[in-house]
């Protein structure tokens, strides 16, 4: 068995009296998509949390194409190749779409601050390369329009694209996603479902979602985790996820199941 | 008249040119981390005191002294927010800000310490009786090479910010934090650097200014508050801000002065305070005060 992408083993984390994240186990193969879901409170975003070195887990171990995450900051992480989105989003507000994609290539950038006083031909180069990209980005999500648009001022659903532009202009390996579809509407949510398997089958990043809306799960995921109190009860194929009694019993309580 | 309220405002242009440098120092980190940085002026008038032992007891060459002391005084802030600041790390805002008013008190013990609490004169590369005439007003070399240096610093900090990669780390991590360390943009690193930025610009205003006011441990008190009252005039986290209201500060200072009364010049910069609170919160060129969340 070849490694895996991403390996959570015994991932266990406190707040106060709560176990957010109570002895969690799971990994993340390469090229897959899969999918967290889990009630309010199940430990779907502290999970993130952890995997980007925003919390220090109490706990567990967490490997990243064979790098240890434990003690790392957020900034070597996202430099390791782990972008996410945020679920409440987290956007440059003043900045313009495609200034906040551009940000992302920050971390690719090579020149220094006196190729950039001189404007130098290497700047340039670079300057270009990088302005390239993030047009392609903006292409690839259709965001052409909302280019030199100041982002607090778009709707919610571009705001969401832009964010899910910014991480993809990391070029990341791993794409963690945070309810990327709360907050958009049904037309939005159904260009969603292709853009995420675009990114998927064309860009060839894997991508782990944390998502409310099961029928858009349901319909993309290759892999479904169910997390509840900080566990995994359950996990398998969308079909099987959705017979199972203790996932059930977590989304609908106990007396639905008699 | 009209020449002389020309002079009195180009006076007031080499005063403001001072808080402008004082102001953004306090802006450049009220915008990268809300905090109020009441150890800005202490910062200033260590590096000052550095700088006049470099050159008066050492034999340094000015400007090499003066480089040295801009390099130390911005690893002295870069230094209290890596090693002190950033470690309390359940500090709310206001316990940070009152750890910068600690700093404060520390700093000036120290000076008071090692030099002393009488006044020294500071030696200047610049003459304050040697004077230029244009037209019917007149400069010493002294207030145009303040004039000259506080827009040479402010050039150099715009390109810093606006044209390099350090400086637009400095704006993501001042608009979002979270998302600029999701983006691998190391934020400690960036904060310590606008530390280190800041109280060396405040070291630049404290060594022009060192010359006319004469050294000694409260020197940077008063342009410290001015600065304050620039930034708060100007907008508190806006840079651009800050220049202008430092320069229109300065400005209106020297008129006042002039014209109305010298008694109370000092008093003029907090009236102007209230005021732009009471009509225009954000500040001449801030933007409109909205609810952090």
């Amino acid at each position: 068995m070849g490694q895996s992408l991403l390996e959570v083993k015994d991932l266990t984390i406190r707040f106060g009296g709560i176990a957010a994240l109570a002895g969690v186990d799971l990994t993340v193969e390469e090229g897959e998509l899969v999918a967290l879901i889990g009630p309010n409170g199940a430990g779907k975003t502290t999970l993130f949390n952890c995997l980007c070195g925003i919390y220090r887990p109490d706990r567990g171990e967490m490997r990243f194409a064979g790098h240890d995450l434990r003690g790392l900051r957020p900034d070597a992480i996202a430099r390791l190749g782990i972008s996410r989105t945020f679920q409440n989003i987290e956007l440059f507000r003043n900045m313009t779409a495609l200034d906040n994609i551009l940000l992302a290539r920050h971390i690719h950038m090579r020149v220094g601050f006196w190729d950039a006083a001189l404007a130098t031909s290497r700047w340039w180069r670079e300057e270009v390369r990088h302005r390239a990209r993030a047009e392609e980005i903006l292409d690839f999500l259709d965001l052409q329009a909302a280019r030199h648009r100041r982002v607090a001022d778009l709707p919610i659903g571009q705001q969401k694209l832009v964010e899910l532009g910014r991480a993809l202009a990391l070029e990341p390996k791993l794409l963690l996603l945070d309810e990327p579809s709360s907050g958009m509407t049904a037309e939005e949510k159904e260009d969603l479902v292709f853009r995420i398997k675009d990114i998927l089958e064309e860009l060839g990043i894997t991508i782990v979602l944390v998502e409310h809306d099961l029928k858009l799960v349901m319909g993309i995921a290759q892999r479904v985790i169910v997390l509840d109190h900080g566990q995994v009860i359950a996990e398998g194929t969308p079909a099987e996820v959705q017979q199972h009694p203790d996932v059930i019993r977590a989304y609908l309580g106990e007396e639905s199941l008699s | 008249m009209a020449v002389l309220a020309l002079q009195y405002a180009l006076n007031g242009l080499a005063t403001g040119s001072l808080y402008v440098l004082v102001a953004l120092g306090i802006v450049i980190l009220y915008r990268t981390s809300r905090i109020l940085n009441f150890a800005h002026g202490d910062i200033a008038t260590f590096g000052t005191f550095l700088a006049f032992t470099l050159i008066t007891r050492l034999g340094v060459a000015p400007l090499l002294a003066y480089l040295l002391t801009l390099a130390t005084t911005g690893l002295l802030g870069a230094g209290f927010y890596s090693l002190i600041l950033r470690r309390a790390k359940e500090a709310t805002l206001l316990g940070q800000i009152v750890m910068t008013l600690g700093f404060a008190l520390v700093l000036n013990g120290a000076v008071v310490v090692v030099w002393g609490a009488d006044t020294k004169v500071f030696p200047s590369l610049l003459s304050e009786t040697k004077v230029y005439h244009l037209g019917g007003i007149v400069i010493s070399q002294l207030s145009l090479g303040s004039l000259i240096m506080g827009f040479f610093l402010m050039v150099l900090l715009y390109l810093l910010v606006q044209w390099t990669k350090v400086g637009l780390a400095m704006r993501a991590v001042s608009q979002n934090p979270l998302a600029a360390q999701a983006l691998g943009i190391p934020t400690r690193r960036v904060l310590a650097l606008a530390w280190g930025v800041a109280s060396a610009l405040g070291a630049s205003a404290g060594i022009l200014l060192a010359p006319v006011t004469l050294l000694d441990p409260f020197m940077m008190l008063d342009p410290f508050l001015k600065g304050f009252a620039a930034a708060v005039l100007g907008g508190m986290d806006s840079p651009p801000g800050a220049v202008v209201g430092g320069l229109v500060l300065g400005v209106i200072e020297s008129l006042f002065g002039g014209f109305v009364s010298v008694a109370f010049k000092a008093t003029l910069a907090f009236a102007i305070i209230v005021l732009v609170l009471t009509v225009r919160p954000e500040g001449l060129l801030g933007r409109e005060y909205k609810k952090r969340v």
